[in-house]
């Protein structure tokens, strides 16, 4: 079997509220992407779009899209698991190129969540969850996440500041990135004073600087089989390894609360793929859609033990010059959260820190990166290792 | 009732409820009754919370209902400050899940519980609350 590449990246900038159609966004990364990979419309063979559909107005967008982006008669499908449907995108372009059935296909996330208010899409995102057992209690994605905050602080200690921490560094990337929708530094002041919104309860233990905010936004990723991508591409970074995984959608059915079963899967599963360990990572993307989503995702993917993913942030060693890097684009934290567009923002990073074209946030001589992108509170993970070679 | 009118009896579950009709309507007598029910496979005597029709285990749906009773340990909560559509009036609540051994369950803390006395690891009951003349729903308690 040869191997799969990535040739071409693109990201609209994530803002609160876009100013044009969904086509329009999703073009502002398509043409990126293209113009990344010096592609014409007929070197796509097929497309796949992602985006959670609660969002979208338009019903069966991929055709909308495939017809934008002047891809037509090419076939085209919409595929959606929640805010990990981006990397799902990419794991279905991957067999679909690895098969042989074509040799380049185009993923596309996007979504424009300005159109409904944020109780509504509160709401919504809580119908993500089980709508027939859970959501008749009043759920929302924040407080799913709080019960395993909840969980992880009192079972290893884990505090407010540490996930602080987490946003403080987030913020100091976000900062630097100009595609991101939040672009202040912050320091510890506004967790400790009780005038900052950041300090809001949302859904206890989490606060509001505890929690990504919504976004519209679109990410395209180019997806070719080695020979394609050798020939399209000088620098085609490498699909290593793919994981993937689902558990319990109802709280009822989980064992653990401190952890997330389906990424510490799904990461297994990766690594066994790119035949590579946790300390062989030089970068990674991890879904912060929550502070405590990137601890636990430190602890999940192995770059700490069980319960020491705040000794990690507490030394820094999720910056850019430490152990192990982690969203040093500012995250979903910073970026903001356009859930079908998200995946395809994380592997884009990567691919640019492989490139060594990462601009202020570049992780010196990065080879190999991990892509971790959840989607629901763990109900389904997805895990993707890049590397150069 | 008559072959024509549409058993939506699962509407009543909750504050808002966003299912309407399934197969385990009966839930909703038993919540009447006083009763929080499960089911067991008869099968292969699988429990399951909340209940469900069908094994996926024995592929049939050969059940039997069974009461959650006796006392839980709380595993993890949340209390929510920011409400979806339809709970804002509600605020604060929190939410949990419990651990009866032979199964787990979400729910609501009943609001009498102080929030800050709340320790993963502590003994809760479950007990049926009549939301209004219509709506139902079951709550975790203290144990007195
Ligand atoms: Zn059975």
């Amino acid at each position: 079997m040869g191997k799969v590449g990535i040739i071409g990246v693109g990201q609209s900038r994530f803002v609160r509220s876009f100013r044009g159609s969904i086509r329009e966004l999703a073009f502002e990364a398509f043409s990126e992407a293209m113009q990344d990979a010096a592609l014409s419309t007929k070197d796509i063979n097929a497309s796949i779009i992602c985006s959670a559909p609660e969002y979208d107005k338009q019903r069966s967008p991929s055709a909308v899209l495939a017809e934008y982006f002047g891809l037509n008669p090419q076939p085209t499908c919409y595929v959606e698991s929640l805010c990990s449907s981006g990397t799902t995108g990419i794991r279905l372009a991957y067999s679909l190129v690895q098969s042989g059935l074509h040799d380049v296909v185009l993923v596309a996330g996007f979504q424009k969540m300005s159109e409904i208010t944020s109780a509504e899409s509160q709401e919504r995102m809580g119908r993500g969850a089980d709508i027939q057992w859970e959501a008749p209690f009043g759920t929302m994605m924040p407080a799913y996440y709080a019960l395993h905050a909840q969980a992880h602080m009192t079972r290893y200690g884990t505090t407010l500041y540490d996930l602080a921490q987490i946003r403080i560094k987030s913020a100091h990337y976000g900062a630097q990135n100009d595609k991101a929708m939040i672009r202040q530094t912050l320091t510890m002041d506004a967790f400790v004073n009780p005038e900052s919104k950041f300090t809001n309860p949302i859904a206890s233990p989490l606060r509001m600087g505890d929690c990504c905010a919504n976004a519209d936004g679109a990410s395209c990723v180019i997806v070719a089989n080695e020979e394609k991508a050798k020939a399209f591409s000088r620098k085609p970074i490498w699909i290593l390894g793919l994981g993937s995984a689902t558990a319990s959608v109802n709280m009822a059915g989980r064992n653990d609360f401190s952890g997330l079963a389906a990424a510490v899967e799904a990461g297994k599963q990766a690594y066994h793929m790119a035949r590579v360990e946790p300390k062989d990572i030089d970068v990674a993307e991890v879904h912060d859609c929550f502070t405590i989503a990137e601890l636990m995702a430190y602890e999940n993917l192995g770059f700490a033990k069980p319960g020491e993913g705040a000794a990690l942030i507490r030394a820094k060693e999720t910056y850019a010059e430490g152990i192990i890097p982690v969203n040093v684009d500012g995250g979903l934290l910073s970026k903001g959260h356009p859930i079908g567009a998200t995946g395809g923002s994380q592997v884009r990073t990567i691919v640019l820190q492989l490139r060594g074209e990462a601009g202020a946030a570049q992780v010196e001589d990065a080879s190999i990166g991990l892509v971790h992108n959840i989607g629901g509170v763990g109900i389904y993970a997805n895990v993707m290792i890049l590397g150069r070679e | 009732m008559g072959e024509k009118e549409i058993d939506n009896r699962f509407s009543r579950f909750g504050t808002v409820s966003f299912t309407s009709i399934t197969k385990v309507n009966d839930f909703i007598n038993y919540l009447e009754q006083g009763k929080i029910m499960g089911t067991r496979c008869k099968t292969c005597g699988e429990r399951f919370f909340p209940p469900r029709a069908d094994c996926c285990k024995s592929l049939d749906g050969n059940m039997e209902w069974l009461e959650v009773t006796g006392y839980g340990i709380l595993q993890t909560f949340s209390t929510l400050y920011y409400a979806p559509a339809g709970f804002e009036t509600d605020l604060p609540y929190t939410i949990a899940v419990v651990d009866f051994g032979s199964c787990k369950v979400f729910g609501q803390l009943d609001p009498a519980i102080d929030a800050k006395s709340l320790q993963i690891g502590m003994k809760l009951k479950i007990a049926v609350h009549k939301l209004n003349e219509k709506q139902l729903i079951y709550r975790f308690q203290e144990v007195q």
